[in-house]
């Protein structure tokens, strides 16, 4: 156990410094190369660097891969890799616009690794009532999984800081559960998202001075969702999630097929004279998480993030009492 | 408190995630299809999947139906 703690404590540094080391430079080399997007959220027209992806993917691999040298396991092998092919996918969306459909099925291809690595226990938890075996049903959940959390992600990546904070709630949440449940290696695992989306936020936040992109949304949601495959805890992963699950169902249910944020004709979200933020009144526009804050009335930037953070910090709380219900059989 | 249906349509989302445990774990996966030889297995996990889901389109209604009536008043907004 002292093992674990050290080496749990020695990846968590070396994820965090990683990603706070190495952004800096990233922002300074994108900026060189003007590759910047526009803030539309700013008073004043901010360009902002972008993809973050690769300090993200950096400071999970350098960490996973310290991990996998003192406890080798085909589970860490399936994170490194399903995470890493989830990056390439995002890589490739930021450099050249890609389809609607493309991103979930190169993200169901990334997630073969964890079936051909047999990183799974073909066994869905539920809480209160057990589990049930599924070995052929699970191998399409497996495929199913990685696609969703990694849109997922990506459709809560709206505002300055809201996807690493959200991130950083709900991957620290899934560890503390992974705890609760007994996966001791697998939470020792996920310790680096946690850390990961911390030093992430340090830049990510309002202002922010480079978004994640694709490459760093679908590299987080991605190895969110391979540590639910490999960890057994699917359901209460799942839980962790449920603000940015409601934002892709209310978005989903309103457009009613699967399109790109950049497709919307009609924003959601409009600004005030003094330019918070405010629900657009267009009936054509989508119905999202913030535009649902925001019905009540304008706010800044920063306020909604602190919104959404707040209803990540429930659904962790959920998630949390979800685990303990895991140990109880009715 | 800002977002307080937000929280309420969490949590009833964590509550038919509970029940759609109780339906699956202790009546579905129950369910044994046999009298087909060797694709029993085959025809037992399709008769499972099929009503997962059928069970998976009736919580997205409820779901669609629940958010309606939450946000009603902001939607018409």
């Amino acid at each position: 156990m002292l093992d674990r703690t050290i080496i749990g404590i020695l990846i968590s540094a070396v994820a965090f410094v990683t990603v706070y080391a190495i952004t800096p430079s990233l922002i300074k080399a994108l900026a060189k190369r003007k590759m910047v997007v526009k803030d539309y959220n700013k008073e004043v027209a901010t360009m902002v660097t972008r993809p973050g992806g690769p300090s993200i993917l950096a400071g999970i691999l350098a960490s996973e891969l310290i991990l996998y040298v003192f406890f080798p396991s085909t589970e860490i092998l399936a994170i490194m890799i399903t995470t890493s092919l989830a990056f390439l996918v995002g890589f490739a969306d930021d450099r050249k616009v890609l389809g609607g459909w493309f991103k979930p099925l190169a993200l169901a291809a990334s997630a073969l690794p964890i079936i051909l690595l047999g990183a799974y226990n073909p066994h869905l938890a539920f809480p209160l009532f057990g589990s049930v075996k599924i070995p052929e049903l699970y191998l399409g959940l497996i495929v199913f999984i990685i696609p969703v959390m990694g849109n997922t992600i990506n459709s809560i990546d709206v505002l300055n800081g809201v996807a690493s904070g959200f991130m950083t709630i709900a991957s620290f949440a899934l560890t503390v559960c992974l705890v609760i449940v007994h996966h001791y290696d697998i939470a020792l695992a996920s310790l680096p998202l946690g850390f990961v989306s911390l030093a992430f936020y340090k830049y990510h936040k309002v202002p922010s001075k480079i978004f994640p992109g694709d490459s760093g949304a679908l590299t987080l949601g991605a190895m969110y969702g391979t540590l639910s495959i490999v960890g057994h805890v699917e359901i209460i992963a799942a839980i962790a999630l449920l603000p940015a699950v409601i934002n892709s169902f209310l978005f989903l249910s309103s457009v009613k097929r699967i399109i790109e944020h950049r497709q919307i004709k009609a924003n959601p979200v409009v600004h005030t004279e003094d330019f918070k933020l405010m629900a657009s009144t267009d009936k054509s526009a989508p119905v999202t998480l913030v535009r649902l804050i925001l019905a009540n009335g304008p706010l800044t930037e920063k306020q909604v993030g602190f919104v959404i953070f707040r209803l990540a910090l429930f659904s962790a709380a959920l998630a949390i009492i979800t685990s303990f219900m895991m140990e109880i059989r009715i | 408190m800002r977002g307080t249906p937000i929280f309420f349509y969490i949590f009833v989302m964590w509550l038919l995630i509970i029940a759609g445990g109780a339906l699956i774990v202790p009546i579905i996966a129950h369910i044994s299809i046999q009298g087909f030889g060797k694709l029993d297995t085959l025809i037992d996990s399709l008769v499972k999947a099929a009503i997962a889901l059928v069970l998976v389109i009736i919580w997205i209604l409820i779901m669609s139906k629940i958010k309606n009536w939450i946000f009603h008043k902001q939607i018409s907004h």
